[in-house]
């Protein structure tokens, strides 16, 4: 079972090899990357069913024991966080590949774009199984590089523009959390996570404080936690949909994972409960109000995703044992929801050839069952019963109503607030775009969506491309996987609480790393 | 643990002048303000060895106990591979960028500056082949049939020629 656990980063990094050889054999990179992508969510089930019986699997790269060598630890948390995001990973790439078939593969240049998606996969899953921090590091400088191959494909004057933003705001993290990196290194003499949480604790509280501190700047940076959150809403939108789904759904979600390590696992003791209380309280309003004031489909979803990494940012601050596995469930609803969301995003910017709300009518007659979609992921996002949206925050709220401090009913309020103001946001989007009638968009005047067109790159209404079924076919997929979410929400539940159990106890993480004792 | 005081003191001047010149608005200054802060980083890394000592081989004897520790050198070398990689894109950005700003979205339309030698010579090499087969298909035809149909054939053969250099033309405007 343990050989399994290095495979789900050696194969995407061979199938990026292999996809750039046969950069001139479209069909066959297809099959690789497919194959390749199948495999790893083959893994993550595996192993997630094994880990789940018999505790988390270590495997030590090089056969060099924990300190000196370089550990993988997959322990209930990663295995849910593998399968997660390799099943997304696996339909974008099938949204995306039927994009370049309708396209003829003329609109973007294809043959980068299967190596680094494999590669961005194998950042990704190298973060989840890292056992050491810069091992993290690595997994992150992976998905991070690829990401701005994606984010910036095709070289268009809008994406190299907005691509430097992110670059930029991406490297300064990279470089404080390399920071917190060699500081943690010479205050503990170990980069081993499992080490770290065993003599952190000798340190002085001031020392812990900074050192908590770097790190949870560096995380909160790729997570967009506002206030830094600034660079997201202006640097997703512009990308290719499918690149804008992959990077919603997954990227924010290993800042995530992340900041649930460094503090249950790093630093469970950590005095800054209150103030990442705050910090969500202010990402979860401000986020929203944001997307209040979006005229374009793609930029107020991405105000969304800002508004609603709160929800996680409140459950880690809360600590408790439901409290994480209400984080844990909500990421796990949150990356798939997010990623149909963005998808339909894309199946509506085909059929009505913009994601200007300005510009767009009479989507319902044009194309139901793209509004079919957008309307169940949409109720799903703002939290109607009985979605998982709904399920993830009523947990979050009992978590908070256990506590019954002040500040977790400020918080419980503002997140009831929020919801219902996702709610407004998506029923606005679904009110001009769908039921507005197409005669209407003409003398249609709304001093709101006047004031609001601010898009300098929006280049006026494209003709209209056709879809392919492989696209709504894969958003449709995951689209089920979101309300499966729902319909097996007890299991679900019941494996996310055994994770946050497994979290809530690091001495069993620790364990895992080193059978015989810590050195 | 003791440290360089001079290392600190590099490394301090280095991260104050690497954000200084960071926040400047030319992305090649963001570029060298990035450079300057990873290897400012990359020192800080370094720093954390400690005192100096013996180079980390295990000897087996007792000059092991004066060895630096090795690992902040490994981590440094990862962290310096990284920043290598990632300065490589960031100045195709910037090529890239450069070349929208001066060109604008023509840009990738436009052929360059040697763009008529290069059409005359691969004119010319297209004359000569085509040239070269007119004159072996006329030797068969006339081994064959006669002569009668040879100029035909070669005009032929020209045409197809003059087709191939202009779809060639095109393809000498940079992109990226």
């Amino acid at each position: 079972m343990n050989l399994l656990v290095p495979l789900v980063v050696t194969i995407p990094l061979l199938g990026s090899a292999l996809t750039l050889a046969l950069g001139r054999r479209r069909p066959l990179q297809i099959v690789v990357s497919v194959l390749a992508l199948t495999l790893v969510a083959v893994i993550g089930a595996v192993l997630l069913v094994q880990i789940d019986q018999t505790g988390p699997a270590v495997v030590q790269v090089g056969g060099w024991a924990a300190p000196w060598g370089i550990v993988l630890v997959v322990d209930r948390l990663a295995a849910i966080m593998l399968l997660v995001s390799a099943l997304m990973l696996l339909g974008v790439l099938l949204f995306a590949v039927g994009q370049g078939i309708v396209d003829g593969d003329r609109e973007t240049p294809v043959s980068i774009f299967h190596p680094t998606y494999l590669v961005l996969a194998a950042g990704l899953f190298n973060a989840f199984i890292a056992g050491d921090l810069f091992n993290l590091y690595v997994g992150f400088e992976m998905l991070l590089s690829a990401s701005y191959v994606l984010l910036t494909l095709g070289g268009t004057g809008a994406r190299i523009r907005v691509g430097v933003t992110y670059i930029v705001v991406s490297l300064v993290s990279s470089i404080l959390f390399l920071s917190a990196i060699a500081l943690i290194y010479g205050a503990t003499g170990t980069v081993t996570m499992a080490l770290i949480a065993d003599r952190v604790a000798d340190l002085p509280p001031d020392v812990q404080l900074i050192l908590n501190l770097l790190l949870l700047l560096a995380f909160c940076v790729k997570a967009a936690v506002f206030p830094l959150s600034f660079w997201l809403p202006d640097s997703y939108p512009t990308a290719p949909a499918p690149v804008t789904a992959v990077f919603a759904g997954l990227l924010t979600k290993v800042g995530i994972y992340a900041i649930i390590r460094t503090q249950t696992l790093l630093f469970p003791e950590s005095p800054l409960s209150v103030p990442l209380m705050v910090v969500a309280f202010l990402t979860m309003t401000v986020g929203i109000l944001g997307a209040l004031a979006q005229a374009d489909i793609k930029r107020m979803l991405s105000f969304t995703l800002v508004s609603h990494i709160g929800y996680m940012i409140f459950g880690i601050a809360m600590g408790t044992p439901l409290a994480i596995t209400a984080t844990i469930f909500y990421v796990v609803h949150h990356i798939t929801v997010q990623t149909t969301l963005f998808l339909c995003a894309g199946l509506i910017e085909r059929v009505g050839g913009t994601t200007s709300l300005a510009r767009l009518g009479g989507l319902l007659k044009a194309a139901p069952f793209v509004a079919f979609l957008f309307f169940v992921g949409a109720l799903n996002l703002g939290g109607i019963p009985p979605f998982s949206g709904f399920l993830g925050k009523i947990a979050l709220f009992q978590a908070g109503a256990e506590i019954a401090e002040p500040v977790t009913y400020v918080l419980m309020g503002a997140g009831a607030a929020t919801s219902l103001l996702t709610l407004y946001a998506l029923a606005r989007v679904w009110n001009i775009a769908f039921w507005r009638g197409e005669g209407e968009v003409e003398d249609y005047e709304s001093p709101m969506l006047d004031a609001l067109l601010e898009d300098p790159d929006d280049e006026g209404a494209v003709t209209t491309r056709t879809i392919s079924p492989l696209m709504t076919g894969a958003t449709t997929a995951l689209l089920l996987l979101t309300v499966s979410l729902t319909v097996f929400a007890g299991p679900i539940f019941a494996l996310t609480a055994r994770a946050a159990a497994d979290i809530e106890t690091p001495a069993t993480y620790i364990d895992a790393v080193f059978p015989n004792g810590t050195p | 643990m003791s440290a360089s005081l001079t290392l600190v003191i590099v490394m301090a001047v280095m991260y104050a002048a690497g954000v200084y010149v960071m926040l400047e608005r030319s992305l090649t200054r963001v570029l060298i303000g990035f450079l300057l802060v990873g290897n400012a980083t990359n020192l800080l890394i370094f720093l954390m060895s400690g005192r100096p000592g013996t180079s980390p081989i295990v000897t087996g004897t007792s000059a092991d106990a004066a060895m630096v520790d090795p690992v902040p050198q490994v981590l440094m070398l990862t962290a310096i591979v990284i920043n290598f990689g990632i300065t490589a894109l960031i100045l195709a950005l910037i090529y890239r960028s450069w070349w929208l700003a001066r060109l604008g979205d023509e840009g990738d339309t436009v052929t360059d500056e040697h763009a008529a030698e290069t059409v005359e010579s691969t004119e010319e090499s297209f004359r000569s082949v085509s040239e070269d087969e007119a004159a072996s298909q006329e030797d068969l035809d006339a081994s064959e049939r006669g002569t009668e149909t040879g100029p035909d054939q070669q005009h032929q053969h020209q045409q197809g020629g003059e087709g191939g250099e202009t779809a060639g033309a095109p393809g000498t405007g940079m992109t990226l």
